[in-house]
């Protein structure tokens, strides 16, 4: 079976410094794959690069089988396929809670307006925001507008979804429901690559975690592995760091 | 906070009642002294004007009631050329003003000379004196001598057009420019072409912001295409003139600015409006 992602050697340089150097991964149908690693050590940029917001500078990535690195493909079609939840929600702001939703799916899956509205209540309803529908985002709290993000990004039935530390800009208290959602997603099989510094969450939602130092995939291996018997030392010294924290 | 027992039975403790006292002694001493120092003020002002020693021939020369009231029809007559005009400039200028914003964000390389034509024509006009472009407009492109040339009103809205576009393009640049890159990374990530982007997401949000700058060009506007009358139309204030050059009174002028002000005055209260909205909706994100 083809995977639904497969990123080789993909290389990517920001003024002279070397942000991703030769990462491979694949990604199967139904996966969660989570990057953990310092700031900086490159997770964004990949997902970035993942969703063609960035252009690799050297390597291939395949969606669905389909190089999306080729300068050929149209962009627009490749991100139809890719949800992508950020670090900051980026919800519209001049926009309803129900039309930051239906945007895409009339303009871009060409949807009447009362099919996509009923979808977008749907999916509101999944994230448990069916009530606020009529809402402006910045009526909601943090982590209702992250659920909203996330609801935005799931209505077009992504192949794929990135996630992009959807909980690094959330007061404490509100992490717990972000979470538990994307707990919800895993368990419906859908495929995501997850950015996380949450060690808790990603040891309990990934099949897979990759350890990012330096713009480098250092290891990777079930959480179990990776997170109680890790074979590199910089592994050890960045989870000690992080539980110290934690 | 008030002084009675709340629903929970709380009373304010004699410190919170004490600052509560002192806070309304000090509101009322300071409405009692702005009453004051308007009234002083009004007074000095009244008397220094009307006690000046040339107050009654001013009186005479500027405020004169059968002089307004004679100068009133022609003078309202050239506010509606005035009137006329502002609404057909300030639909050019928005839209010449828009289209030029969007073409100076086109990234494309194809686009480079029509991106260095709207960046030249926003340094241009914004340098160059409205009167010295309507004297171009008006009497040189005339005197080319091309058929079909259109009358010297609309060629001087045509002025009006390019120097006001040129000032409100940059506003809305500015606007364009202050989304923030991530919403154009959402609104990208979720599939929207450029175009389906600026249109749906940046714009709306850059008018928005940007609409009390903007309201506030087209009222300025509003006095300056009055300056047409030096190519020839008679608006308020040429009306105003040459009733003035007949009875060598300048009470018309003054008829002709109360006007002018009259109208300013419901574009000014909406561009209040709409920035305190501004600023309410911008507080609360």
């Amino acid at each position: 079976m083809t995977p639904v992602l497969a990123c080789d050697s993909v290389r990517k340089v920001f003024h002279g410094n070397v942000v991703l150097d030769d990462v491979s991964l694949t990604v199967d149908e139904g996966e969660a794959v989570v990057l953990i690693g310092a700031s900086g050590s490159g997770k964004s940029t990949l997902l970035r690069c993942v969703n063609l917001l960035e252009t690799v500078d050297d390597g291939t990535i395949h969606l669905d089988g389909r190089d999306i690195t080729d300068p050929r493909v149209n962009a627009d079609e490749v991100r139809r396929n890719i949800g992508v939840v950020f670090q900051s929600y980026n919800l519209f702001p001049h926009l309803t809670v129900l039309d930051n939703i239906t945007l895409a799916l009339r303009r871009v899956h060409k949807r009447r307006r009362r099919d996509a509205e009923q979808h977008a209540r749907r999916v509101l309803d999944q994230v448990g925001l069916a009530d606020r529908a009529g809402a402006y985002p910045d009526r909601l709290s943090g982590g209702q507008q992250q659920r909203v993000a996330i609801a935005r990004a799931l209505a077009s039935y992504p192949r794929l979804l990135l996630l992009d530390e959807v909980t690094s800009a959330l007061d404490p208290e509100l992490v717990g429901e972000v979470l538990a959602l994307v707990h919800e997603l895993k368990g419906m099989g859908i495929t995501m690559v997850i950015a996380t510094h949450e060690m808790g969450f990603a040891r309990e939602v990934a099949d897979r975690v990759c350890f990012l130092d330096a713009g480098r995939i250092l290891e990777s291996g079930p959480p179990a592995e990776l997170f109680d018997a890790p074979r590199e030392e910089r592994t050890r010294r960045f989870l000690a760091r992080v539980s110290a924290r934690g | 906070m008030s002084l009675t027992p709340g629903p929970d039975g709380y009373t304010p403790s004699a410190r919170q009642r004490e600052r509560i006292a002192y806070r309304r002694r000090q509101s009322v001493r300071s409405v009692a002294i702005a009453a004051v120092s308007t009234l002083v003020l009004g007074v000095a002002l009244m008397l220094g004007v009307t006690g000046s020693p040339g107050w009654q021939r001013v009186r005479e020369s500027f405020l004169d009631a059968s002089v307004a009231r004679a100068a009133l029809p022609s003078v309202l007559s050239g506010l509606w050329l005035n009137l006329r005009l502002l609404v057909f400039c300030a639909v050019g200028a928005l839209a010449l003003g828009l289209g030029i914003a969007l073409l100076r964000t086109l990234r494309p390389a194809v686009f480079f000379p029509l991106r260095a034509l709207a960046t030249s024509y926003t340094y241009v006009f914004r340098g160059a004196p409205l009167i010295i472009v309507l004297y171009v407009m008006t009497f040189g492109v005339p005197g080319l001598r091309l058929s079909g040339t259109p009358s010297v009103l609309v060629l001087g809205g045509i002025a009006l057009v390019l120097v006001y576009g040129a000032y409100l393009a940059e506003v809305f640049r500015a606007g364009i420019e202050s989304v923030h890159p991530s919403q154009w990374a959402a609104a990208r990530s979720l599939g929207l072409t450029y175009r389906q982007t600026l249109r749906h997401v940046v714009l709306p949000q850059a008018v928005r912001r940007v609409a009390p700058p903007m309201l506030n060009d087209l009222v300025a506007m509003q006095k300056d295409v009055g300056l047409i009358s030096l190519a020839g139309p008679v608006d308020a204030i040429r009306a105003a003139q040459i009733v003035t050059a007949e009875t060598y009174d300048f009470t018309p002028y003054i008829v002709a600015g109360v006007l002018f002000v009259l109208l300013a005055v419901p574009l000014v209260a909406i561009t209040d409006r709409i920035t305190v909205r501004a600023a309410r909706r911008q507080g609360a994100v």
